[in-house]
């Protein structure tokens, strides 16, 4: 009997340890979740995004105390870039009362997006996912600043138009797109089958399967064999590193193939040595360790023995992206305080917080980003803002910026994306009605 | 007529029209193959001596290129002198204790069991061998130390049949140095008083321990032997992308391999990976684009399947007579 009550108070007692932290972070703290991976095969492209992440928001939790004098409780959940893995992360974490997710997937952001109005827990698929959830009508708790895969496919357009002598000069052109064969690379299609039949330029698209990720060399005899004029690579994990070795092998010219910005992690360009030089990637912030906002996050937390991140790869371009990520989470945050009047938010403050977020440069100079990135702007019925992206080239030893800030083809992406959008909810029946009111831009 | 055209006409017009694209592929496939010959030449020397479909294969050869290289890059940062060759000593160390680790916590506590408490136990081999080496060298890529280990770089061009193929150094050493080593395991296998004392644990491991054989000390040889391979096969690999755990994936390619040429055979472990090698690549080039590309993943198999329609042993497999 004695023993039968003891591992009932032990049972008790560990139920309500585990009970506690999850109640302390209601009242004193933001609960802030992050999606990572910093294992399985895409491990080399989640780590430094992680690190960025987790450092920035430790950052504001060492030097500032928190946002707004509240504590940021920060948990990672490690989803190894599984769909299945993410969505048991975002069963684990919903009741912990998450003010946002980032499941940094865009297989697990499908998932979750028909869960997020319903749970009230904005979520950020920061430049991925599905690009139709820009329309802040139909998705009114889905967020993906600062700019669509469409968007970003749109501003390679722009650039093969601009070294190839204008937009005219793309008429019988061959343009290739190589992708990873799952949703996240099969995103840019609709948009480049789209240009292509704007500007008569062909389209060539050379699928890659997750198993076939390091063994490319079929697929580049294929680009041997069909000459396309330029490539653009809308690649992750070590399928990046895998192309940009296959292109050298191939004499493919190196600045001529384009990824997206998920295919400019310096380990991408590095593996092709000398012969990477000249290889290009869409970005939308800048690569370095000269910002203010980064020499803080050595200073609070990666000197302090408070980070993961490898001292040397602090302020590279993936490192800053997770950086940038978490500051999109942090203004939403402070804008949601702002809008409420309440120190201890809620997810459907943040999503209100989100939704009319505004960073102007002054803003982006006071987070010691002056540079680091282009304006941000987002309003309730555009949930991305279609922002400037630029190219960056690889200098053999770093990401250097290789053109101008260059806008997006709003005109061709917003209505491709509208109706997408309603193509979406008309196939998912019973999809809501917005119903959310929307604030003034802070 | 247009689809009938486009499957059994097209494909080889464009074979006579570009020869030297021809000749590219079937190279890319015979490089390919030996390659996956030698992923499934650590199967078949696990599956001969114990009967055990060794799941942790792949995993094993993701483990020994990264302590290879860890090893290495922790060397060099340090000041040893010649650290690639010390490093490839002591990863070859490193295999050898893994070796004897493996047949002394996971084998031999399971002597007798069925084979499918094994091929279970390899599984959880499988998952021990991620968690510590992304404890020990973390999940970032490293990059091959191919020039350190004194492996060739660049290509050889020829212009021949009108057009240009090129010969990756890289390729050409590691289809050599995989075909030196099918070669020294056969002989091994064939012509060795260890190899044939390896066969016989394989027929029948009680048989085996009553003529004196030592089962342990079979198991350790070919766990490290089947190491041995696995660090091959991680630097050859490793070179043609970067080190990391998605090279894990890779090994999977070994699974029509083995069904093509039977779980047993060393020979059908090279022909089939060359048969794979070279239809993957061939099939992906000529007859890919008209099913919209990507098909490698899959075609392995299909060939496999199609081949065991014909021979269920698989090429070179025993063919299993029960007598009732």
């Amino acid at each position: 009997m004695k023993i039968r009550t003891l591992a009932l108070a032990t049972a008790a007692g560990v139920a309500l340890a585990t009970a506690l932290p999850v109640a302390a972070s209601a009242q004193d703290a933001i609960y802030v979740p992050l999606f990572t991976y910093r294992t399985g095969a895409f491990a080399g492209s989640g780590i430094p995004i992680a690190n960025g992440m987790s450092d920035y928001l430790n950052m504001l939790n060492e030097r500032d105390g928190g946002i707004g004098g509240v504590k940021l409780l920060i948990e990672e959940c490690e989803t190894g870039y599984d769909t299945k893995k993410g969505v048991e992360c975002y069963e684990q974490v919903k009741g912990k009362n998450p003010v946002i997710t980032s499941p940094y997937s865009t297989g697990i952001t499908l998932q979750l997006i028909p869960k997020a109005a319903v749970d009230k827990i904005p979520m950020l698929s920061m430049a991925y996912g599905l690009s139709a959830s820009a329309d802040g009508n139909i998705f009114p708790w889905i967020f993906n600043p600062p700019a669509t895969y469409w968007d970003g496919a749109s501003v390679f357009i722009k650039h093969v138009a601009d070294k190839e002598g204008g937009l005219d000069k793309l008429k019988g052109k061959k343009i290739g797109l190589i992708h990873l064969d799952a949703p996240f690379g099969k995103e840019p299609i609709t948009l480049l089958e789209k240009l292509a039949k704007d500007y008569g330029f062909e389209l060539k698209l050379y699928p890659v399967a997750a198993a076939e990720m390091q063994n490319q060399s079929a697929l580049w005899l294929g680009v041997r064999r069909d000459r396309p004029d330029w490539i653009y690579l809308q690649g992750w994990g070590a399928m990046n590193p895998t192309a940009v070795k296959e292109a050298a092998k191939v004499n493919f010219p190196m600045e001529k193939l384009v990824g997206v910005w998920w295919a400019g992690g310096d380990d991408d360009a590095r593996a092709g040595a000398d012969q990477a030089k000249g290889y290009k990637s869409l970005s939308f912030h800048a690569a370095g360790a000269e910002f203010p906002v980064i020499k803080d996050i050595q200073k609070f937390v990666v000197e302090k023995g408070k980070s993961q991140v490898d001292k040397a790869k602090v302020g590279e371009n993936l490192y800053n992206r997770g950086v940038y990520n978490s500051m999109l989470i942090a203004e939403a945050i402070r804008n949601a305080q702002k809008i409420t009047g309440k120190k201890a938010v809620t997810g459907e403050d943040v999503r209100r917080g989100m939704e009319s977020l505004e960073i102007s440069e002054a803003r982006l100079k006071e987070l010691g980003m002056e540079g680091f990135a282009a304006p941000v702007k987002i309003s309730c019925s555009d949930h991305n803002g279609h922002h400037k992206v630029y190219v960056a080239s690889w200098d053999g030893q770093k990401w250097t910026k290789g053109s101008d800030w260059m806008e997006p083809m709003k005109d061709k992406v917003r209505p491709l994306l509208e109706e997408a959008a309603k193509d979406y909810a008309d196939k998912n029946a019973g999809w809501p009605k917005r119903t959310e009111a929307c604030d003034k831009a802070s | 007529m247009d689809i009938l055209y486009k499957i059994f006409i097209d494909p080889f017009m464009q074979m006579g029209a570009a020869p030297d694209l021809l000749v590219q592929a079937l190279w890319e496939g015979l490089v390919g193959g030996v390659l996956y010959a030698l992923i499934a030449l650590g199967f078949v020397l696990i599956f001969k001596a114990s009967g055990v479909f060794n799941f942790a294969q792949g995993i094993m050869m993701v483990f020994a290129a990264l302590t290879l290289v860890g090893l290495y890059e922790w060397m060099a940062r340090h000041g040893v002198p010649a650290p690639a060759a010390i490093a490839l000593v002591l990863t070859i160390g490193v295999m050898y204790v893994l070796a004897v680790s493996i047949e002394k916590f996971v084998l031999r506590p399971l002597v007798n069991q069925p084979d499918i408490i094994l091929f279970m136990a390899t599984f959880g081999l499988t998952f021990v061998l991620v968690g510590l080496g992304e404890l020990i060298f973390g999940g970032e890529p490293k990059q091959m130390i191919t020039e350190q280990l004194w492996l060739p770089k660049g290509s050889i061009d020829m212009k021949i049949l009108g057009g240009l193929v090129s010969l990756q150094k890289i390729d050409i050493a590691a289809a050599v140095i995989a075909s030196a080593m099918v070669a020294g395991l056969a002989v091994f296998f064939q012509s060795t008083r260890i190899g044939r004392a390896l066969r016989a644990v394989a027929d029948d491991h009680q048989a085996a321990l009553s003529v004196g054989i030592s089962l342990n000390q079979i198991w350790v040889i070919v766990w490290f032997t089947a190491g041995i391979v696995a660090l091959a096969t991680g630097i050859m690999w490793g070179a043609r992308s970067d080190v990391s755990f998605a090279l894990e994936i890779i090994a999977l390619k070994a699974l029509p391999v083995l069904i093509l040429g039977g779980f047993t055979s060393i020979p059908g472990a090279i022909v089939g990976g060359l048969i794979i090698g070279v239809g993957e690549k061939l099939g992906e080039f000529y007859w890919g684009p008209l099913l919209g590309g990507g098909i490698e993943s899959w075609l392995a198999y299909f060939i496999a399947l199609a081949f065991l329609l014909f021979r269920p042993q698989g090429l070179f497999g025993e063919k299993i007579i029960e007598r009732i």
